[in-house]
């Protein structure tokens, strides 16, 4: 206690006036920049916010751009006939789509089996072609099809109508230019889902919710800040995956960015609804966790993150397009991809402000900070 | 002198069972160190917690400087300080960034490097405070309680599980704060702690205060002033009992495990008959000691129990 006798500073009474004063935001500034602090220093935040997404979509933009959709690998399996099919093949001017393996029968079927293969050709006395496919893989019915048109056609088969193609694989349309839309409507679900509904659940549990409710804190200028903490963490997530697809995969962003930074801002803040409702009541972090999972598990096979939803029987379009992700995702895909108007988006930005104020409202409610 | 803190017939039962407040009354004068004493699952902490204003009570009032938590939250709020039982604040922030946003919550804090001085922490305000010691957490926890320029200090168990140096660094802090006028009201149920720091104290037990006044008095009025233990080989009976009740001074018996607890107003005119009546009986003592009657003694005395039985 030696310092304290020293310091004339604290001779003072605790209840004489300090000449320090507060303003109205000051608790609000504190709060945020502690949690804007806290989340710089945690490396696992850094990796799975801004790192994860960045790699997934590097690998996948990687995966689909070095395997063309038209290259097919087919096994023929060794035998009589084997060299005259491989021969036409060769000469059919179409070697560059068709990778042929000439090998024995087990090897060939294995390799199907094992995705290796999209087809096995079995070539029997007197040029009989036996196809073996799987009529359930898409790329095994393409296969199927190609390399019957090749092979007949190359032995002397004549079409009666004459066709032209045009190729068309303008950036747009590709498999990255849907992909980052979606990697950047998951990401903002999954960080707002996770630094809302996670960190709240987190404070509780450590009683800090409790020790912060005993101060004269306003409870709104928590939430605020946390939410603000979204919004921040949400644009520079959305400029590093969107700069990244155009850096890296020369994609073409044809919506304005502040459309797109406000389209986010809504998710954002639709999904920080969700996850305060998510953590309203969870007084462990492993609950609140399998929470936050089943919340978000529909939204990631449904949603079309990663494929379109159009895939699913249209019968449950409407309860897909009722998703908020599917919302921010095709209100984010249509800005990015085709520069479509915000009062375009109008109905998909009503469907997040109604998810995030139904949440935000029933959460209040339900929210306990002890 | 003004009350600072009151309550009266305080109650409070979880889930419609479980009585863990069973009408509590309490008074404690501005200025106080008022310890609430008790074993753990007494009612401490939901009666604290209630007078702090995080807890409804079922039924009951409670003033604080005049004012109740319906009526006046926020200023309440202003003129608390308070920490909790194992909060356990933010890992990666700094100690002086943990008090700095402590202090944004209130009107008129306190400067951030006065406590941090005060608390002796000014050697770790930059280290986070995941890398702190036990004693250090427990003194940032009173920092974030005393950067609030508060009127009125509450603290659960501030020492639970600390060394004894840090403890006393602790008590150094309280009396610090209680000298320069402040009112602070503690639990614990540590007894050295109670004895050197309350002015006055409640014990505590199953929800009530089962008995109150300052450490001195109490000792005084429930605990005997001296207490000679001591154990003797042979028989141990009710019969034996009776007769050290007969010896002259003695005003209660305990037996507890063969030791044979004597609470004796003068030991001088107790232990030459104590050790007479060892020898008329044939056996021997094996073990004799005196000391002072403590307010453990005033503990087991009132309940039977000892405070820190699991």
């Amino acid at each position: 206690m030696s310092t304290v006798q020293q310091s004339p500073a604290l001779s003072r009474s605790p209840l004489s006036a300090t000449g320090l004063s507060n303003g109205r935001w000051s608790g609000f500034t504190h709060l945020l920049s502690a949690r804007m602090k806290e989340l710089r220093r945690e490396p696992e935040v850094v990796f799975w916010v801004f790192v994860f997404p960045l790699l997934l979509a590097l690998g996948l933009g990687i995966a689909f751009r070095n395997k063309p959709a038209d290259t097919t690998a087919i096994a023929i399996v060794n035998g009589p006939g084997a060299q005259r099919a491989l021969d036409l093949i060769q000469h059919s001017g179409r070697m560059s789509s068709i990778h042929v393996d000439v090998i024995d029968q087990a090897q060939a079927l294995k390799g199907f089996r094992l995705g290796k293969y999209d087809l096995v050709i079995e070539v029997g006395p007197a040029d009989t072609l036996k196809y073996v496919f799987d009529p359930a893989r898409p790329e095994s019915v393409l296969s199927k099809a190609e390399v019957d048109d090749t092979l007949q056609t190359a032995a002397g088969r004549r079409n009666p109508l004459s066709t032209s193609s045009v190729i068309s694989s303008e950036p747009g349309s590709r498999y990255i230019d849907f992909l980052i839309p979606g990697l950047i409507g998951m990401n903002v679900m999954n960080a707002a889902m996770w630094g809302i509904g996670f960190a709240i659940v987190d404070m509780r549990q450590r009683k800090l919710l409790k020790r912060f409710v005993a101060t004269p804190m306003r409870r709104s200028d928590f939430l605020l800040a946390l939410a603000s903490s979204r919004l921040l963490l949400m644009i520079i997530e959305v400029g590093l995956l969107l700069g990244f697809g155009v850096l890296v995969f020369h994609m073409r962003v044809l919506g304005s960015v502040l459309g797109i930074l406000l389209i986010g801002a809504i998710g954002a803040l639709g999904f920080a609804g969700v996850g305060l409702l998510t953590a309203s009541r969870a007084q462990k972090i492993e609950s609140v966790s399998g929470l936050i999972n089943v919340v978000m598990m529909p939204m990631w096979i449904f949603s079309g993150v990663f494929f379109s939803y159009e895939r699913f029987p249209a019968i449950i379009h409407p309860f897909i397009k009722a998703l908020p992700l599917t919302a921010l995702n095709d209100a984010l895909r249509a800005t990015i991809l085709e520069g479509a108007s915000l009062a375009a988006q109008s109905g998909r930005i009503v469907v997040l402000a109604v998810w995030g104020g139904i949440s935000f409202a029933l959460a209040l409610k339900l929210f306990r900070w002890t | 002198m003004s009350v600072a803190v009151e309550c009266r017939d305080l109650r409070k039962t979880y889930d419609g069972k479980v009585e863990a407040v069973r009408g509590l009354n309490l008074q404690i004068e501005s200025g106080e160190c008022f310890g609430l004493l008790g074993p753990n699952g007494a009612g401490k902490t939901t009666t604290i917690e209630i007078l702090e204003g995080l807890l409804e009570p079922t039924s009951g009032q409670v003033t604080i400087l005049g004012h109740s938590w319906q009526e006046h939250p926020r200023e309440l709020r202003e003129w608390l300080g308070i920490s909790l039982q194992e909060t356990r604040l933010s890992e990666k922030l700094s100690v002086r960034e943990t008090i700095e946003l402590f202090a944004s919550f209130y009107r008129e804090p306190r400067s951030s490097d006065q406590v941090l001085d005060q608390l002796q922490l000014r050697e770790k305000a930059d280290a986070w405070v995941g890398k702190l010691s036990g004693g250090q957490r427990q003194r940032l926890a009173v920092a974030t309680a005393l950067v609030g320029n508060p009127r009125i200090l509450f603290l659960d168990e501030p020492t639970t599980g600390l060394d004894p140096q840090s403890r006393r660094q602790l008590w150094d802090i309280i009396r610090g704060f209680q000298q320069h006028g402040g009112t602070v009201l503690l639990t614990t149920h540590y007894m050295d702690e109670a004895e050197r720091l309350c002015d006055r104290l409640a014990i505590v037990d199953h929800g009530q205060i089962i008995a109150e006044g300052s450490p001195a008095d109490l000792i005084a009025r429930l605990g005997g002033h001296h207490v000679v233990e001591f154990e003797a080989s042979g028989h141990h009976n009710g019969a034996a009992a009776e007769r050290w009740r007969g010896l002259p001074g003695v005003e209660s018996v305990r037996q507890d495990d063969g030791l044979v607890c004597l609470t004796v107003r003068e030991p001088h005119l107790t232990i030459p008959a104590l050790l007479e009546a060892v020898e008329e009986q044939g056996s021997e003592l094996e073990h004799l000691t005196t000391r002072q009657a403590s307010l453990e003694d005033v503990f087991v005395r009132l309940t039977g129990r000892h405070l820190r039985e699991d």
